[in-house]
C-alpha cells in the first residue's frame, strides 16, 4: 500500500483533494506542514475529511500542529498524531511514498 | 537539455523498478514540468520500468500548439513527442483531469492512454518509486 | 531499511528543506541507512556555503553539512539544476570559467542519474517539495 503525504493547506490548494480522489481505499494519509490545518474541527471541510476518514487512516505531524498553534484536543476524532520518528515508521511500513505537493 | 556529462547510465545492478513520474503542474508557470522531464529523459538510460501520469494541471503540459517565443522561454513541449525514442512509452492522462479542463485527446500533442481515476489509483499502487513534478 | 531522500526546495522559503532534514535525522536515529540525499530544483540552494543567516536562526546549510559529517551522508546536488542557479564546485567553476565556487562542505555535484540510482538502491524514496 502507498503512504500518501500532503503538505498543502486545503484552503489554498487542491493537493489534498487530488490525494483523496486517487488514494486507494485503506491507504494511509499523513498531513504535514500546511496540510495539518485539514485535521481541525469546525472547518468548512470538516465533513469531507470525516468522510475520508471512513476510507483512510489519517495522521498529522505533531511538530507541524504545534508550530501552528493547533491543539490536539481540537483535532477531528480519529486523527492520529505522530512525531518525526512516527513519520519514519509510516514510511517504513508502506511500500511506496506518494508526496502530494 | 542541460549539461549532463557526469552521467553513465546503464543498469549495473540489474534491478528493475517501477518508476512513475506524476505530473500535476502546468508548464512555464514553474520550472517543475521542465526539470521533471529532464529526470525522465536522463532516467531512461537506467533501464527502469518508467511511466508518466498527467494529472490536474499536468495535462496542460501536453496541450498542442505551445508557442513560447514571446515569453523568451524555451518551448520544451516537442520533447514529449521524443519520449518514445527514449523507450518511455507509458504515458497516462487522468480522464477527470482532462474533462475538468475541457480537453480531449485531440488537444494533446502526443498520444496518451486516458485512464479513469480508479485505473490510475490501481496503477499507482503497483509502483516502487513515485516522483511528482 | 535504506532510505533515499529528495529535497526539491531551497532553504528558508519552503518548509520542505526543514522537514527533509528532520525526517533524515529521525530516520538515522532509528537506525535506518540514508543511501543518498538528492537536491533538485531550488533544493540545490541548500548546498551553498555562502549562506549566512542571522546568528539566532538555524543554519540550514551548515546543519546538512554537520549531519553529513556525523553520518557519512552522500549529499548530491543535481548538476543541471545547480548550473541554472549558480551552485558550483571547484571543477564546475573551472570548466565554466567562473571566478569562484560555492559548494558547501559535505555536498557534491553530480548528475540526475544519481537520483534514479537512489530510487533503485533505496527501499523507500521520500521526496520533500512544494
Amino acid at each position: 500500500m502507498l503512504l500518501h503525504t500532503v503538505n498543502k493547506s486545503p484552503f489554498e490548494k487542491g493537493s489534498l483533494d487530488t490525494c483523496l480522489r486517487l488514494a486507494k481505499q485503506g491507504s494511509t494519509i499523513l498531513l504535514i506542514e500546511d496540510a495539518v490545518y485539514a485535521a481541525m474541527q469546525g472547518t468548512v471541510i470538516e465533513s469531507k475529511i470525516s468522510e475520508a476518514m471512513k476510507r483512510y487512516s489519517v495522521y498529522a505531524l505533531q511538530s507541524d500542529l504545534k508550530a501552528r498553534g493547533l491543539d490536539e484536543d481540537r483535532l477531528l476524532n480519529g486523527i492520529k498524531v505522530v512525531d518525526y520518528g512516527g513519520f519514519v515508521d509510516l514510511v517504513a511500513e508502506h511500500d511506496t511514498v506518494q508526496s502530494w505537493f | 537539455m542541460a549539461d549532463e556529462t557526469m552521467e553513465e547510465g546503464g543498469n549495473p545492478t540489474g534491478v528493475v523498478k517501477k518508476f512513475m513520474y506524476v505530473n500535476r503542474r502546468a508548464p512555464y508557470g514553474t520550472v517543475y514540468p521542465l526539470e521533471g522531464l529532464e529526470v525522465v529523459l536522463i532516467g531512461a538510460a537506467f533501464e527502469q520500468d518508467v511511466s508518466m501520469a498527467f494529472v490536474d494541471d499536468g495535462v496542460y503540459q501536453l496541450k498542442k500548439g505551445q508557442d513560447t517565443a514571446e515569453t523568451g522561454m524555451k518551448n520544451f513541449s516537442p520533447a514529449y513527442r521524443a519520449l518514445e525514442m527514449y523507450d518511455v512509452e507509458k504515458l497516462y492522462a487522468e480522464k477527470e483531469s482532462l474533462e475538468a479542463r475541457g480537453l480531449t485527446q485531440d488537444d494533446l500533442l502526443v498520444s496518451v492512454e486516458v485512464l479513469s481515476t480508479a485505473e490510475l489509483t490501481e496503477l499507482m499502487e503497483q509502483q516502487d518509486v513515485i516522483l511528482n513534478y | 531499511m535504506k532510505f533515499g531522500i529528495v529535497v526539491n526546495e531551497g532553504p528558508y522559503t519552503h518548509q520542505a528543506a526543514d522537514t527533509a532534514y528532520q525526517f533524515t535525522k529521525a530516520a538515522l536515529e532509528k537506525g535506518h541507512e540514508i543511501v543518498r540525499v538528492f537536491f533538485y530544483h531550488d533544493g540545490v540552494n541548500n548546498g551553498t556555503r555562502l549562506t549566512t543567516p542571522p546568528q539566532d536562526e538555524r543554519n540550514i546549510v551548515k546543519r546538512w553539512s554537520e549531519l553529513a559529517q556525523q553520518h557519512k551522508l552522500d549529499l548530491v546536488v543535481c548538476v543541471a539544476a545547480a548550473q541554472r542557479r549558480g551552485i558550483v564546485d571547484r571543477d564546475e567553476a573551472k570548466r565554466h570559467g567562473k571566478d569562484a565556487d560555492n559548494i558547501a562542505a559535505g555536498f557534491r555535484i553530480s548528475g540526475l542519474g544519481q537520483l534514479i540510482e537512489a530510487g533503485v538502491l533505496a527501499d523507500r524514496l521520500v521526496a520533500f517539495g512544494d
